[in-house]
């Protein structure tokens, strides 16, 4: 944290062939964008699971992004669909859990679009600093910031 | 076979064959006017006439429709044979004083003038058949033919209105001997630069003089055949009988282990930039259509004419049209400057004109191409540096009357210049093929911002797919010279051919597996594999995945309710522990 303002911790699963490709494009080029998303990658967004994304919130994310191919550009074809399906639900429900659905954010990069890649962070990023920390632990649950 | 005399020489004929095919075949020559070998004989001129002699009877008859009998003599230039001649020469003379053809054989006969009054001294027609003739056999449509007898006779359509039958095919124009008939454009339009070739051209045609293969090709919209069922003339002149007018696209299936994408470029479109005028000056032309003007197989034979026929006094060559653009394409087509400068030293070796080239930066790379640029300095080519912002036709001076204007700034000197050329050539830049982004659908290929194929590594991958077995090779996968399409086509063979000769293939080993304890035979991941790798074995009642088939996306597994499947390396427990570890800061 610097000079007391709140930095968003978000987290990333990003697809190996699209996006994980078009964030190393943003990175070669040496876009500056914000430091706050830290990327897991996965081989497809089809990959990412609704524990992660749930995992993710309790491990104390701020916003979570899932981002994968562009819709009919899925390496493995349809995977991108899938994640789709699965964002479309899971939002409605961690509405529920009194997690706004802004921070759960759902993007499509392609291989070629690092600039896209530095803007949805740029974005999120500020976005989740304006709704402020999530804070999922104030009321109780069994796990405390950094403990097992 | 049968034997005749000619003038005198024997020589031996086919039974079909008519008196003047004899002839030809004896090398004697015979004048004819409506004759032609692609049409049935009509004799309609009557100045093929020759005396025969059989069995000690001697006749005037016309030799091209007349066939050969044995023990014919035949003189083709006897007394009796040249008077008929002369005198049917005269004749028709008197009918049509302005046909051509006919004035020639009258010279060659010594008919200085005809006796008989002439009605028309413009009239050309002869009335020969050919067109009329051409129209039934050889087009089919039968739209023209003679009407009227005697002094009245001439060709026309049923009625002399416009026939329905008529094709517009200008078959009867192209057969008559005398250019009676005309064929014009309605609208008058003028042809300019059009398709790349320039002249007349046929239904079936070869599509230039330097075209691979060297094989000619039938236009389907143009062909006689293809709208009336006849002509079929390609075929009939054919010795090796090698038209086939069945001949059809067809599919084929293959099975092949890789493929090579090289589906090559597309010219950027001039016209998507007013402000250069391409479209609406006739001597504003891209880089394409000049190289087919400088072609000596090209329609002007390789020399550099205006579309007035005219020499360029002065000529202008526009660089990076469409390419280091943020309006058009951002990326630099990389072969523009080097063909800019050959084009400056053709026009320099075909032409005096004046040679003026606006170009942003030089880009001459490779082997030799700066000392090429070097040379062109000493030549005297005039480079301007700037980037051209408009040309077009509006003179501001009396110098400038009839000229195209270059409106450019020139950035080494810091002013604005108007410099009045004759010829504009733009360098267009290059773009990805048509069907680029069907390619692209169809085989998964992504692409870079460029638009063109992403390799899959710039530096240590730059043939390959991000697909195994697809490789890229040539313009489609970035704007290239001809040295470096051939090295990187050469790669992508060597990559595919080592796939090939391996005997083997390495499979990812990030494929997922299914625990069979865990399993409890929900079949919910069997429908969500894009690879059908998944089967349900209903003996043991659980899923079991093929790993041959298996591409790890991971989808069965974020998707199984059991955690039964798992992807090797990206297991839910790693993963969790990733997310972990990256959240403890």
């Amino acid at each position: 944290m610097s000079n007391g303002t709140f930095e968003p911790r978000l987290v990333g699963f990003l697809c190996n062939w699209c996006s994980y490709t078009g964030a190393d494009l943003a990175g070669t080029a040496r876009m500056i964008y914000a430091p706050n998303i830290r990327i897991i990658r996965v081989m497809c967004s089809g990959r990412v699971d609704p524990q992660f994304v749930l995992k993710a919130f309790r491990e104390g994310a701020d916003g979570v992004l899932i981002s994968g191919c562009h819709p009919g550009d899925c390496h493995y074809k349809e995977g991108n669909y899938k994640a789709l399906r699965r964002h479309r639900l899971l939002s409605k429900m961690l509405e529920q859990f009194g997690i706004e659905k802004e921070r759960f954010r759902l993007e499509w990069v392609s291989a070629s679009e690092g600039t896209k890649f530095q803007q949805v962070c740029n974005e999120f990023t500020e976005q989740i600093r304006k709704l402020g920390p999530l804070n999922l632990h104030q009321n109780g649950g069994r796990h405390e910031q950094g403990q097992a | 076979m049968v034997n005749l005399t000619i003038d005198g020489k024997r020589i031996q004929v086919e039974e079909s064959a008519t008196i003047l095919q004899a002839a030809k075949k004896a090398e004697a020559k015979i004048p004819t006017l409506c004759y032609h070998p692609v049409v049935e004989p009509y004799a309609a001129c009557r100045v093929c006439m020759v005396e025969v002699s059989l069995k000690g009877k001697a006749d005037l008859v016309t030799s091209c429709n007349t066939k050969v009998q044995e023990g014919m003599d035949v003189q083709t230039n006897s007394e009796r044979a040249l008077r008929a001649r002369r005198l049917n020469v005269e004749m028709l003379l008197a009918r049509a004083p302005a046909a051509e053809p006919l004035r020639q054989i009258a010279k060659e006969l010594g008919i200085k003038k005809t006796r008989f009054a002439v009605k028309d001294p413009e009239e050309k027609c002869i009335l020969c058949g050919l067109c009329v003739r051409a129209c039934e056999q050889i087009v089919g449509a039968s739209a023209i033919s003679f009407i009227e007898r005697g002094t009245e006779r001439k060709v026309s359509t049923p009625f002399g209105e416009p026939s329905e039958a008529c094709i517009g095919c200008t078959a009867c124009a192209y057969f008559c001997p005398t250019g009676a008939i005309t064929c014009e454009d309605k609208y008058g339009r003028k042809v300019i630069h059009e398709e790349m070739y320039l002249g007349p051209t046929t239904a079936i045609r070869v599509p230039s003089r330097q075209a691979v293969p060297m094989v000619p090709f039938i236009d389907k919209e143009a062909c006689i055949h293809f709208k009336t069922g006849e002509c079929k003339i390609c075929a009939k002149v054919c010795d090796r009988e090698a038209v086939n007018y069945e001949m059809d696209d067809t599919l084929q299936e293959l099975e092949v282990g890789s493929i090579i994408l090289a589906s090559g470029f597309k010219p950027f479109d001039a016209r998507r930039i007013p402000a250069y005028g391409y479209g609406r000056f006739p001597n504003i032309i891209t880089a394409m259509e000049f190289e087919r003007l400088v072609n000596a197989s090209g329609p002007t034979g390789g020399k550099v004419l205006m579309a007035n026929g005219e020499e360029p006094k002065a000529v202008g060559i526009i660089h990076c049209v469409g390419s280091r653009d943020e309006n058009y394409n951002a990326y630099c087509s990389r072969v523009c400057c080097m063909y800019s400068l050959k084009f400056a030293h053709l026009l320099g070796e075909k032409t005096k004109a004046t040679i003026y080239d606006f170009y942003v930066d030089m880009r001459c790379f490779g082997k030799g191409y700066e000392e090429f640029y070097h040379r062109l300095l000493k030549e005297g080519t005039k480079f301007i540096r700037g980037r051209v912002s408009e040309i077009n036709d509006l003179a501001l001076t009396e110098k400038e009357e009839g000229k195209l204007i270059i409106r450019v700034e020139d950035t080494l000197i810091g002013t604005v210049r108007r410099i009045p050329v004759d010829m504009a050539i733009l360098a267009v830049g290059l773009e990805p093929s048509v069907d680029h982004n069907q390619l692209a659908k169809k085989f998964n290929i992504s692409c870079s911002q460029d638009t063109f194929f992403l390799e899959r590594h710039p530096k240590l991958a730059p043939v390959s797919s991000f697909t195994d077995g697809i490789f890229l090779a040539g313009t489609c996968q970035g704007p290239k010279d001809i040295p470096d399409t051939v090295a990187q086509a050469g790669a992508a063979v060597s990559e595919a051919l080592a796939l090939a000769d391996a005997g083997k293939v390495e499979l990812e080993p990030i494929t997922a597996e299914i625990d069979d304890e865990l399993c409890s035979g929900c079949q919910i991941c069997v429908g969500l594999c894009p690879f059908t790798s998944i089967t349900y074995d209903k003996d043991k009642g659980i899923s079991v995945i093929n790993d041959a088939l298996c591409k790890g996306c991971g989808t069965c597994v974020a998707a199984c309710p059991s955690g039964a499947s798992q992807q090797k390396h990206f297991r839910d427990a790693q993963i969790f522990a990733e997310i972990e570890g990256i959240l403890l800061v």
